[in-house]
């Protein structure tokens, strides 16, 4: 094998690393003002309409082990191509702490099987330092997003409703669709215990918005990627019209490895390895625009290290890779008597939940800082691996189908039975919130272990503080509140300290950001408040790495919305000479 | 006997892929196993995917002995009714055989559970479960499918007798047959416009409340 690095001749405007939510936002941004871009992505071309890559509509008897996450992390058919472990690609953790890193190698990301949940951050979050003296403020505030807000809901589509509350500002919002069964009890429910249950805001599209992309068809499958276009993913509303313009060159399988500067400490290209060929390549641009996901994004500017950049590239502060967080998250699932042996009919509805509840309670004082939103799950959804298990700790404790109450367990007709009077009457919630940003959570080059591709590895520090846990306590006591002002029976035993009330571990909510934040002063942040590097004015970085507060929002929109801005910018000083 | 055949069907499709990424690497030695191709994608899974499934799938994990109890377990659990199928015709012990394979922390559980079973019917009837009569086959099940009533002696066969429950449930709604029972009439295009009048009624409930 030769090791000699292999130079393009070309030079591009841009070269982009990441093809997801903000690195395909900015290869249509970029490509369709005549920029000349090149876009590198780790993982494999990735079409949801292509039949080689299609799952939707499949049935569960289409995988032999029923769509089970034996080895895709979220079952069979989900359209994420990587998971928290990746065969050649390890990471590592410090102190005995834990952080698990979810990376999806695919032509859009994680973009492809993520939960559609749409929210703009309010203007409290972005300075709740203003507020509760946690943290730091971002400097920027939600009039300076807001416009970009508005571009995204209009170039992408969103569903929801208008609701005028003030820290979850309204967006451009298609039609919602109508809440499910047991969505419509929730919202009674809410009215009881003074629980806010509105219409999601999820982009999907419940109306056509352009000719490329068609309307929704209610299989509530979009973790499966959507073969009509009518859900968000990058990979078919950005990247597909941005390589249609004719500017942009798509590299996959190519696994970026360091991020080349000059004598002047400016970025000339970035070097990836081809994953077919184990080849290593350059890539030259005027312009750096890193979107790689918060981790691997400060894992590259690690990795490029130069005699201008000792501490690798945007690191001359000391903050990169430090203030990493992820949303807090913790549920419950519950049985709703009520709907025992109801009618069928096709409830799949859009993919995930009709309804939700934003977060309520910022004018009250309580022992957490932040708050959280919650998720809703239930109805009579499509079998999978896993249907049906733990029967005997639900038909020994409720009456069946002839009324009567019966030994727990069992076999034979009654049994069978038992599994389609049940059906469809179990309901779940989860809790999302807002983790308070560390400076001792990080993510640094771990100096021991390098990738199958010999490239250094991150090594994860994460713990959660008083503030987190205290924030799950007070999810767990809502929920048994709404499941029991809906009539509901809360499943097994409800999680305590010994748990930290159920609180998932850092990294599993796949929210991860702040490694790379913004800020006005370059001694405590590595971007600009326009998503420049303070040490290199033609680095980018547009995922959630610039993010300084995480708010309980799903961070999609705001990296669209980001990304977009940052776009922007550089088609501006480019226009005026400045790069 | 059937299973042999689902083995070939279920390898025929999936071993093409696996050749043709073998094809693409002819230089490489022959007791090297080449990577599957990075790109190749069908039916929506990856060349490897389709590679780990066929393996799995041409290897075999239970006796014909041991498929045979799990036959007639599965067939107790979940018999045929009047109008659908039962455990049998929907394959449901081919569906366990895959499973053990693919998640191996089933195998010793399973295999175990197996002969904690036939063990006990030696015992108490002098014959394996599979050769005992019907009778004696229920009067063995009784004292391990009810949990809360099982004696603290018949634990063992408790555990067993719930995984096989879970395996055979699951194995059974993931077929057609399973929907047909359970009524499952999504996973097709369609338009949502709310829940059926009726059903709203039923529950008291509106759209515009």
């Amino acid at each position: 094998m030769s090791f000699q690095i292999k130079e393009q001749p070309t030079v591009y405007d841009v070269c982009i690393v990441g093809s997801g939510a903000g690195g395909g936002m900015a290869a249509k941004v970029l490509a369709e003002s005549g920029a000349k871009v090149a876009l590198i992505e780790a993982g494999p071309w990735y079409d949801p309409a292509d039949p080689k890559y299609i799952t939707q509509l499949k049935n569960p008897w289409e995988s032999p082990r029923r769509g089970a996450s034996t080895h895709r992390p979220f079952g069979d058919f989900d359209a994420a191509w990587g998971g928290w472990d990746i065969e050649g690609e390890p990471y590592t953790r410090k102190s005995g702490t834990q952080f698990d890193w979810f990376r999806s190698r695919m032509l859009g990301g994680r973009t492809n099987h993520w939960g559609r949940i749409s929210l703009r951050f309010g203007p409290l979050d972005f300075k709740r330092k203003d507020v509760d003296g946690l943290g730091d403020n971002w400097p920027i505030s939600y009039d300076d997003v807001k416009p970009y807000y508005d571009k995204v809901d209009r170039l992408v589509g969103v569903f929801g409703s208008v609701e005028n509350i003030p820290n979850e500002p309204d967006g451009i919002f298609l039609p919602p669709p109508k809440p499910r069964l047991h969505e419509l009890m929730l919202k009674q429910a809410g009215k009881k215990v003074n629980i806010p249950i509105i219409p999601s805001r999820l982009s999907i599209l419940t109306k056509p918005i352009n000719n490329e992309r068609g309307s929704c068809f209610y299989c509530s499958q979009c973790s499966r990627g959507c073969q009509a276009y009518a859900d968000f993913s990058s990979s078919s509303v950005l990247v597909k019209p941005a390589v249609k313009t004719g500017n942009v060159k798509v590299f996959t399988n190519a696994m970026a490895r360091e991020v080349i500067t000059n004598e002047n400490g400016e970025a000339t290209g970035v070097s990836y390895v081809d994953k077919n060929n184990l080849q290593e390549y350059t890539v030259r641009a005027k312009v750096v625009v890193l979107a790689a996901s918060a981790c691997e994004s400060a894992r590259l500017l690690m990795n490029s290290k130069s005699s201008r950049h000792t501490k690798g590239l945007g690191n001359s502060s000391g903050v990169l890779g430090k203030y990493l967080h992820d949303s807090t998250g913790a549920g419950r699932s519950a049985f709703l008597p009520h709907l025992v042996d109801r009618k069928r009919y096709n409830e799949d509805g859009v993919g995930g939940m009709h309804v939700y509840t934003p977060w309520w309670l910022n004018d009250k004082k309580l022992d957490f800082p932040r708050g959280y939103h919650i998720e809703y799950g239930g109805g009579m959804g499509m079998p999978g691996y896993g249907f049906g298990f733990g029967m005997e700790n639900m038909n020994g404790k409720y009456p069946g189908k002839d009324g009567k109450m019966k030994q727990a367990g069992g076999y034979g007709l009654s049994l069978k039975e038992d599994y389609r009077y049940f059906y469809g009457a179990n309901f779940g919630m989860a809790g999302r919130g807002e983790a308070i940003a560390r400076e001792d959570n990080f993510c640094e080059i771990d100096p021991n272990v390098v990738d199958k591709y010999g490239i250094p590895v991150l090594r994860f520090q994460y713990t959660w503080s008083e503030h987190e846990i205290k924030q799950a306590k007070h999810m767990q006591d809502t929920f048994e509140e709404i499941i029991t002002a809906m009539g509901g029976i809360p499943n097994g035993s409800k999680p305590g300290p010994e748990t930290n009330y159920g609180l998932a571990a850092p990294g599993r909510i796949i929210h991860e950001v702040g490694t790379t934040r913004m800020g006005d002063d370059p001694s405590k942040s590595v971007t600009n408040r326009y998503s420049q590097l303070h040490d290199a004015r033609n680095v980018f970085v547009v995922d959630a790495g610039t993010f300084v507060s995480q708010a309980d929002k799903n961070p999609t929109w705001t990296i669209l919305a980001l990304s977009m801005r940052a776009s922007e910018y550089i088609i501006d000083q480019r226009k005026k000479g400045n790069l | 006997m059937k299973r042999r055949d689902t083995l070939k069907a279920l390898s025929l499709g999936t071993l093409t892929a696996t050749i043709a990424g073998t094809e693409a690497q002819a230089d490489v030695p022959k007791k090297a196993v080449a990577p599957p191709s990075l790109s190749d994608f069908k039916n929506g899974k990856s060349a490897a995917e389709l590679a780990r499934d066929a393996k799995l799938a041409a290897t075999v994990f239970f006796t014909p002995h041991e498929m045979q109890t799990i036959r007639v377990l599965a067939d107790f659990i979940i018999p045929a009714d009047g109008q659908f199928g039962g455990a049998t015709e929907a394959k449901v012990a081919e569906f366990i055989e895959f499973i053990v394979k693919d998640m191996p922390q089933h195998q010793t559980p399973m295999r175990g559970g197996l002969s904690w079973l036939d063990n006990q019917c030696l015992k108490q009837f002098g014959k394996k479960f599979v050769a005992c009569p019907k009778a004696q086959q229920i009067q063995m099940l009784d004292q391990i499918a009810y949990p809360a009533q099982a004696k603290p002696e018949m634990s063992q066969g408790v555990s067993f007798f719930n995984l096989m429950r879970n395996l055979t449930a699951t194995g059974y709604f993931t077929t057609e047959v399973g929907f047909k029972y359970l009524g499952y009439v999504g996973n097709r295009p369609n338009a949502w416009d709310g829940v059926p009048e009726d059903v709203l009624k039923k529950y008291g409930l509106s759209y515009d409340s």
